[in-house]
């Protein structure tokens, strides 16, 4: 089983493919049986992936379950996982058969609903296995694709124009990633992730354009991967898709942008900008904590004024990401660790979220907040759900949001302290517009006609949101499920960065940079 | 360059003997055009004299047939790199490489244009035959050694074009095209003969080899105003910005057949063309034209990108995509590397691949038996024929360049060129035109995915345009695992080139 990594990642687009060549009409039976293929396959995925785990060496924190074969243009095909990709396949594999679950309803063009999914999980799993920079761009990128049909075919009334937007911008944050890592390969002659992490590219000064660049090259290359990342996170200011694409796309669109696709920002992140560019991570910090702060205090009032479930729970998302980015960049184990947990954390929450507006838009095919209120008295078990989630969403302890937040606002307080101070007001604030979302909602007296004779979950949206309420209280109790994999891989992580750092400011350039000023 | 001069080998005999071995070797060389040359007059014969227009789509298929066995004898049998006739005419890698494709393109655009053209009374027997001419001088283009030899093949080429152009006589459009197109095409005839003349003032010779002698210690002022002279002549016939304006009119106006032919083998043959010049004739001035090219580049990807956003005529739509297209190409060359060749012709087979797919679709709009051009007539064609609108999809977002599709990885061979010859700037501002590029591709996705109602479109599809559409789809999407083992030729190509 040495090609398990590519078995996991390319299982499912071998099943889009056979549903595209081998699945003819559009009648009640075909479309069952694109259901069914298309859940099969991803819980085939899930359980491979499961060997994965069991043979997963956490105190290993080189690469594991390597591959390696010739590719095109001279560059190789290589896939391998470590510590901080691990948990980001588990994710994505435990979450597609959910959302598969989830998507049970869908009567318009179910076959290629399926196809477009199941191709969506390979280049989801491709991101985090593949162990070279063109094969990681090249899954990055392709993930766009049927994200933009996913939005434009099945979404909501505007979603021409959120799936034109979700392409652009992410497309144009992207190709400057595509130009730095060519340059990459230029300097170090290879794409290997491994070789790059130890590369150690240029950090002397440069001047471009006439402007002294502090960090020189590793700060240009830096600054393009960031393009590329902060859009997907996305951050503040760059964000402003991401409520369009959110409240466009259909329920289960939602939730693979809000679970996945938006931990790729963070993952790149962890596995570019802060291992090879430590230089350039280290001066440029303080501005990603800035920008972080704001994310978390501006979204979060934004949240606050929306009318919107759908685009209130994408502003918390923006916000909840905020931590993630604060956590990176404080560059200290609990912020790392915390990021991660906290990206895996929201994505149960942010997928559960999402999956409870789906379940009342399905039913009254609307999602404005002031449509609904006092749902508790029809739909107890729903209640209880959204509950659970709403309090996960604000970091409840005993869910895991709360494990997320507590560690990276830690590690953050090492790194700032104001901003620290200003990320733990989102804390607040994410209560106050998470609170109302529910009060508004589900409490006081059911007044509405049309809400009258709305009925409670089906055994299928049960079946649904079992695992995520497992999963979020799990981690929540007992989170070592997550740190103990991560733990080894972010200490080497930190080690390198902080050795990195400081050979640069012992260096005699920079010594002498000091002392003269 | 590497030439082995392959003349008069140590044979014994009188000095005439010795003569006639060396103009059958230098014949043996160019057989190729030679057979292709001769068959088409003696096909010409026939049609004038049996005068009779049924015997045309037997003439079409054979001229296709003729093509692809002329690229599989050139592509598996050519050797080596051969000079004929003291160096005016070059057989090398490169040479094969471009012609490989210029015969392949040709050959199915052909084969799959004889529905539109049977059903429209458009196609007589000088259709094939013109085309057959107009590769013949592709060919010829792609191996000149010098600048008489370049400018026969590029007029051949260009007066069958012109005349292909105005096929649709009774159509003010296309005759509106043929005429601008000649007069466009006379201009940049006459720039590029211009810049020969004083090349050969200065040079003293009209041969590369000479060319390059008389540059290689610093370059005179006139050679370097010979050299841009000749960029702009040949930037005409690559439709580089700014000297594209021809471009959407004609391929408007062109019978579709023509636009698709228009859009992919001249292409190749000129760009062809224009890396020989700039790398054999003008080797030693290199840091003089990998300027102007980049210019050429960045113009083209820029105007490419931004014109073809208003445009709602698919067939001016491609026009502008074109023209981006050769800029993205151009930027392999203007790296001036062994690599940037290399990069260049991947990029080319590539983009002449994905064309020749769109084309096959394009030809196949029409709606009650007339030819529809409008994009929204595309409006939710995936419900009415879903596997072409899939292929036509994989198409448009692999010209736009988006992973995993192979136009992608054309993309990323021409911005490592850039980039690996410290122009990072010209690769990003390609990324960006890309960007800006995306979006038309991508509303061409949007007429047939996401609209709510349905646009009326018949697309009638004979079976060889069919299987070019859908193969040249597939191969987008499989080529992803080694591009077909281009890379290979390719490299050979651009190192036999450049030295």
């Amino acid at each position: 089983m040495e090609n398990v990594l590519s078995i996991v990642t390319f299982l499912p687009v071998t099943a889009a493919g056979i549903l595209a060549l081998f699945l003819r009409g559009d009648d009640e039976p075909a479309r069952r049986n694109a259901r069914w293929l298309a859940l099969t396959a991803t819980s085939v995925t899930f359980v491979i992936s499961l060997f994965l785990i069991a043979n997963f060496e956490p105190g290993d924190t080189g690469f594991q379950f390597v591959e390696e074969r010739e590719w095109l243009l001279g560059l190789k095909y290589r896939m391998g996982i470590d510590g901080i990709s691990m948990p980001f396949v588990m994710l994505t594999t435990f979450l597609m058969p959910v959302t598969i679950i989830a998507c049970w309803g869908v009567t318009h063009r179910v076959k290629d609903y399926m196809i477009a999914f199941l191709t969506l999980e390979t280049l989801m799993i491709g991101v985090f296995t593949s162990l070279d920079l063109v094969l990681f761009y090249v899954f990055f990128e392709g993930g766009l694709i049927p994200m933009f049909l996913i939005i434009g075919i099945w979404g909501g009334r505007e979603r021409i124009y959120a799936a034109f937007k979700f392409f652009l911008y992410t497309f144009l944050g992207s190709v400057l990633m595509l130009v730095a890592m060519i340059a990459m390969y230029q300097d170090a002659g290879t794409t290997d992730i491994r070789a790059l992490m130890v590369h150690g590219f240029a950090s002397d000064g440069l001047k471009v354009l006439g402007i002294n660049v502090l960090g020189g090259l590793q700060t240009l290359l830096w600054l393009a991967f960031f393009a590329s990342f902060a859009v997907k996170m996305p951050m503040w200011p760059v964000h402003t898709w991401l409520p369009d694409a959110h409240v466009q796309a259909p329920t289960a669109g939602s939730v693979v942008l809000a679970a996945i696709l938006l931990k790729m920002g963070g993952y790149g992140f962890l596995r570019f900008s802060f291992p090879m560019f430590p230089v350039a991570s280290e001066l440029l910090a303080p501005m990603v904590l800035w920008l972080s702060a704001i994310a978390i205090v501006y979204t979060s009032l934004v949240a606050l004024a929306q009318e919107d479930m759908k685009k209130l729970i994408a502003y918390s998302s923006v916000a909840h990401m905020g931590y993630v980015t604060a956590g990176i960049f404080s560059a200290n184990r609990q912020g790392i660790d915390g990021a991660i947990f906290q990206m895996i954390s929201h994505g149960f929450i942010s997928g559960a979220l999402f999956l409870c507006v789906g379940v009342i838009y399905d039913r009254m095919h609307t999602r404005a907040i002031d449509a609904y209120g006092g749902l508790v008295s029809r739909m107890p078990a729903y209640a209880l759900i959204f509950m659970l989630f709403t309090l996960a969403n604000v970091g409840l302890p005993g869910t895991s949001g709360f494990i997320g937040e507590f560690l990276t606002l830690m590690g953050i307080f090492q790194a700032n302290t104001w901003v620290a101070a200003l990320a733990a007001t989102g804390v607040i604030l994410s209560a106050a517009y998470a609170l109302w979302l529910y009060r508004r909602v589900m409490m006081g007296e059911l007044v509405r006609e049309a809400l009258k004779s709305i009925t409670d979950l089906s055994w299928r949206e049960r079946l649904v949101f079992a695992p995520l309420v497992a999963m979020t209280l799990l981690l929540g109790v007992y989170p070592s499920v997550v740190t103990d994999i991560i733990g080894p891989s972010v200490e080497a992580l930190v080690a390198g960065h902080d050795a990195a750092v400081a050979e640069w400011s012992e260096s005699p350039l920079r010594v002498a940079e000091r002392t003269g000023r | 360059m590497r030439l082995s001069l392959n003349g008069p080998k140590a044979r014994s005999g009188s000095p005439k003997g010795r003569a006639v071995d060396m103009i059958q070797s230098d014949l043996l060389i160019l057989l190729p055009e030679i057979i292709l040359a001769i068959t088409a007059m003696a096909a010409l014969m026939v049609g004038v004299y049996g005068g009779q227009d049924r015997l045309a789509p037997m003439m079409l298929w054979a001229t296709s047939a003729a093509f692809i066995a002329l690229a599989v004898w050139i592509g598996w049998v050519g050797q080596g790199a051969n000079v004929a006739f003291g160096g005016m005419f070059v057989d090398d890698a490169f040479a094969r490489f471009a012609k490989v494709v210029i015969l392949v393109s040709a050959a199915s655009v052909l084969v799959m244009g004889e529905g539109y053209m049977v059903r429209r009374g458009l196609l007589n027997f000088e259709y094939p035959l013109l085309v057959a001419f107009a590769v013949c001088g592709m060919m010829v283009m792609v191996s000149a050694g010098d600048l008489i030899v370049l400018y026969m093949g590029l007029e051949l080429q260009s007066l069958s074009l012109y005349v292909v152009a105005g096929l649709h006589r009774d159509s003010v459009r296309s005759t509106e095209a043929g005429l601008k197109y000649f007069v466009l095409g006379a201009l940049g005839s006459g720039l590029l003969l211009y810049g020969a003349s004083l090349t050969y003032g200065f040079a003293g010779t009209t041969g590369f080899e000479g060319i390059v002698r008389a540059a290689s210690e610093g370059t005179p002022l006139g050679l370097l105003f010979g050299l841009a002279f000749i960029l702009s002549g040949l930037a005409f016939k690559v439709s580089a910005v700014p000297f594209h304006m021809w471009t959407p009119d004609v391929y408007e106006g062109s019978p579709t057949p023509v636009t698709a032919f228009f859009s992919t083998a001249p292409k190749m043959a000129a760009i062809g063309l224009l890396a020989r010049v700039v790398h054999d004739a003008f080797g030693g001035a290199v840091a003089d034209w990998t300027q102007i090219v980049a210019f050429l580049s960045v113009a083209s990807m820029f105007l490419g990108a931004f014109a073809a956003i208003g445009q709602r005529d698919i067939k001016r739509l491609m026009a502008y995509s074109s023209i981006a297209h050769m800029g993205f190409a151009l930027m392999g060359l203007a790296s001036g590397t062994v690599f940037g060749v290399q990069a260049m012709l991947v990029y080319m087979a590539i983009y002449v691949t994905m064309n020749v797919g769109t084309f096959a679709f394009i030809l196949s709009m029409e709606r009650d038996g007339r030819a529809v051009t409008d994009i929204g007539a595309l409006r939710l064609h995936s419900r009415q024929e879903p596997l072409k609108a899939l292929a036509l999809l994989v198409l448009m977002f692999s010209l736009a360049g988006v992973p995993p599709l192979v136009g992608f990885f054309g993309k990323f061979y021409v911005l490592q060129a850039a980039v690996g010859a410290d122009m990072a700037w010209l690769a990003v501002a390609g990324v960006i035109a890309s960007v800006i590029g995306a979006f038309y591709y991508l509303r061409i996705v949007y007429y047939m995915y996401f609209g709510e109602d349905a646009g009326s479109l018949d697309s009638p599809m004979g079976p060889a345009q069919w299987a070019l559409l859908v193969a040249s789809a597939a191969i987008m999407v499989v080529g992803v695992i080694n591009l077909f083992g281009i890379e290979g030729p390719a490299a050979a190509a651009a190192a036999a080139l450049v030295d």
